[in-house]
């Protein structure tokens, strides 16, 4: 008995020995969205030591894996308004639950078959990386160490975010130009607080800024009226403003100071599941600028006589065929979720309270960055 | 007969609440003053709450969301499973109260609870009749047990033991099929205060064994079993507890062979389990070293053996002194479990914070944690005052 307790014992010691290890160099959880240092070293210094990081890789293996499974699991945020949260059915909703239910509806024909797996700041890449998620679509910023060292491919930008600007609705503030001579509180040590400087010196605009330590406390400075304007990621103002006394009474302009280009990632090494990640979001782009809602598409399809519409709706040619998918599958993204404008309105729409106005995230012809490739 | 009607009784100064009053809130003008400034304090602090709890707050995020707080996404045909094991455990309450403690208020608080939340707090139909129906099936329970004590006190124990299976066998459920009562509720769906109540039982019922043996180890003459308790205790004490999570959902994943995967629920549990097991192990040993050395002396007189010493003489008597010291730290597991809600799981905590994102309630933080912290208080009391009853029961500090 007390040998066996002996053994046991020493296999709990080994691994609190790990756990201690690895508990000093674990970060705390972020809430924003930039990469620390310390993630970056945590994941660079295990990766050697254990050879089976990268779950299933390789040419078509994680299509074969989720169709096997019978859903695709989705790793995504539970508490940002407008882009990932658990409804009062207890359903996910949000715009980056979206993409998931277009990609289960492009695999599947079905948008329900998805499971959705909460994931925070500080585990979304290893759980990508070690197969707990297929793919991870949890407001993530696209940058060039997330890219290459995390293991992970960004599929394509889906939300442009970017650094704005939010005015109590009654200050009659409309662009950068109104804040002269005004108080804007923001963050301090962030490269939200450079990228102001930069941005209004560029303009020509002078303002005081009001620093603060911590977005708590920046934020309630704002709320106290010790300042015009706050500024920070738009998404973030979204959230922030839900937190003030009265969050009709603020809005946020419609420019971007910086760059935050968000969307889903895949694990490296799969380029068949990059692609069909990839043009899951072609095909809401192109379904908004052909003017296909999930309303019309059935008539769309039976009457269309562009043929990129024909080919991208499987009347003609089999380019589902090619991306290992059946040949309906834009039809189902758009017949059973939406174009990207009707996920968009539903979620950050001007009906919603979580409103985003479009701004970058429209198509080009509208003066946005949404452009996708022919559908050729 | 007629001499006993005649004797006055002594004389005894009449307690009236206005007598009670002077004699200690308004004693001397010193009193007077204390006692007005602190009605004023207090009158001050109660008012703003009460007037926010009933003039500003929306409750209704509370009411609209009460079935994801309770039992997160948990899939709704399932959920007569929970019930049917609440059922089992309200019996079973019922059933020891009626056998081990007959003519207790505290039996009618309990078994009434149900009831009485069924009819405060806004639940949909089925579940108010789920909770009428406890309070019967809890009452049904109890008269068992006290018309037949002695028929029914070892199936009762029996049921006690098998309690945590049936528990989790009926929440996870073992049928394939894709739809049915039976069907398998996967545990990313547990959340809310169901897996909050799971996390804490599961870390509770396994971390007090570990415990105690921990404790036995560290008193062990075997220099391995003691280094290794003692290594083993300080280990784990010295590390946060977000550390040992973070580590099982974050390291973990990272170590194991390709494509296997541990349930993330499961690692929480075992993280927890380990955890609180170091703690319990240092309660125990203070009630193991609180034991005479005669106790020992006496046990091996009477020529028992080492086990023998430990489990009838020993173990009783350290256990029932470190009741408090146990609760408490039962109590803090069920606290600390809600840090699960930084590592992605949606317990009660986490499933909160994702009801603050739902765009028709957002801004109201307020409303939500105050209910979350009442559900917090209202079972830790709950854990503290049983925990009382007990030890009255066993007479801790009595004997």
């Amino acid at each position: 008995m007390r040998k066996i307790f002996a053994i046991m014992g020493i296999l709990v010691v080994a691994s609190l020995v790990l756990a201690a290890c690895g508990g000093a160099a674990t970060p705390a959880p972020s809430g924003g969205e930039t990469v620390t240092v310390k993630e970056t070293v945590v994941v660079t210094v295990v990766a050697p030591a254990s050879p089976a990081v990268v779950a299933p890789t390789g040419y078509g293996v994680t299509l074969e894996t989720v169709k096997a499974r019978g859903k695709l699991i989705c790793g995504v945020n539970s508490q940002v308004p407008g882009f990932g949260y658990v409804d009062a059915n207890g359903n996910f909703s949000g715009f980056d639950v979206d993409y998931c239910r277009a990609l289960a509806a492009a695999i599947f024909g079905d948008p329900t078959k998805v499971e959705f797996r909460p994931v925070t700041a500080a585990e979304r890449f290893t759980a990508l990386q070690s197969g707990e998620i297929d793919i991870l679509s949890r407001n993530t910023t696209w940058t060039l160490v997330r890219d290459t060292e995390l293991g992970g491919n960004f599929v394509h930008t889906t939300f442009y975010d970017g650094q704005g600007m939010m005015v109590p609705a009654d200050s009659g503030i409309t662009t950068l130009q109104d804040l002269e001579g005004g108080t804007i509180c923001v963050q301090t040590g962030t490269t939200t607080e450079l990228n102001l400087a930069d941005v209004m010196a560029s303009l020509g605009v002078s303002y005081t800024p009001a620093v603060f330590e911590d977005a708590d406390s920046t934020f309630a400075a704002y709320s106290e009226g010790r300042c015009d304007a706050v500024t920070t990621d738009k998404s973030g103002l979204v959230a922030r403003r839900t937190v003030l006394a009265d969050p009709t009474a603020h809005v946020i302009l419609d420019v971007t100071m910086s760059k935050e280009p968000l969307g889903p990632m895949v694990r490296h090494g799969d380029d068949q599941w990059f692609d069909i990640a990839q043009w899951t979001v072609f095909a809401l782009f192109s379904a908004e600028e052909f003017g296909i809602t999930s309303a019309n598409v059935d008539e769309v399809k039976a009457t269309a006589t562009a043929p990129e519409v024909k080919r991208m709706l499987g009347v003609e040619g089999d380019l589902g065929l090619k991306l290992g998918l059946t040949n309906d599958w834009a039809y189902n993204i758009i017949k059973l979720v939406g174009n990207y404008e009707e996920v968009y309105n539903r979620n950050l729409g001007p009906d919603t309270p979580t409103y985003i106005p479009r701004g970058l995230n429209n198509l080009y012809i509208n003066g946005g960055l949404l452009y996708a490739p022919p559908f050729r | 007969m007629a001499n006993i009607d005649n004797v006055l009784p002594p004389l005894t100064e009449r307690s009236t609440i206005l007598r009670w009053l002077r004699k200690n809130l308004f004693g001397s003008w010193l009193d007077s003053l204390l006692t007005v400034v602190g009605l004023l304090i207090v009158y001050w602090a109660v008012k703003g709450f009460l007037t926010w709890a009933f003039t500003v707050a929306e409750w209704r995020v509370i009411s609209a969301n009460l079935r994801l707080l309770m039992i997160g996404q948990y899939p709704i045909e399932q959920v007569g499973r929970l019930w049917l094991w609440l059922a089992f455990l309200a019996f079973l309450a019922g059933n020891s109260f009626g056998i081990w403690a007959r003519r207790s208020w505290l039996a009618v608080g309990v078994l009434a609870l149900p009831a009485v939340l069924a009819l405060v707090f806004p639940f949909e139909g089925s579940a108010r009749n789920w909770l009428l129906a406890l309070t019967v099936i809890g009452a049904a329970g109890w008269l068992g047990g006290w018309t037949k004590p002695e028929v029914l006190k070892r199936s009762v124990i029996v049921g006690w033991v098998i309690a945590l299976p049936v528990i989790i066998l009926l929440t996870h459920g073992f049928s394939e099929s894709t739809t049915g009562f039976w069907t398998v509720a996967r545990t990313n769906l547990w959340g809310g205060l169901l897996l909050t109540f799971l996390l804490t039982v599961v870390a509770i019922l396994f971390s007090f064994p570990l415990g105690v043996l921990l404790a036995l180890g560290r008193r062990s003459e075997l220099p391995v079993v003691r280094w290794f308790s003692v290594l083993y205790i300080e280990l784990v004490r010295g590390v946060p507890l977000i550390t040992i999570l973070f580590m099982a959902q974050l390291m973990l994943p990272l170590f194991l062979p390709q494509g296997m995967t541990i349930d993330r629920v499961l690692r929480a549990m075992v993280g927890i389990t380990l955890f609180s097991a170091a703690y319990l192990a240092e309660n125990v040993r203070g009630g193991l070293q609180a034991i005479p050395k005669g106790q020992y002396e006496a046990a091996q007189a009477l020529g028992l053996s080492g086990a023998q010493t430990m489990i009838f003489i020993i173990l009783p008597q350290a256990l029932r002194l470190v009741i408090p010291i146990l609760v408490g730290q039962f109590i803090a597991v069920f606290k600390d479990t809600a840090l699960v809600a930084i590592v992605g799981l949606l317990d009660l905590v986490g499933i909160a914070k994702t009801v603050l994102a739902q765009p028709e309630f957002l801004g109201l933080q307020r409303e939500v944690y105050v209910f979350v912290s009442l559900v917090y208080w209202v079972l830790s009391y709950g854990m503290s005052y049983l925990s009382q009853r007990l030890e009255e029961r066993l007479g801790v500090g009595k004997r």
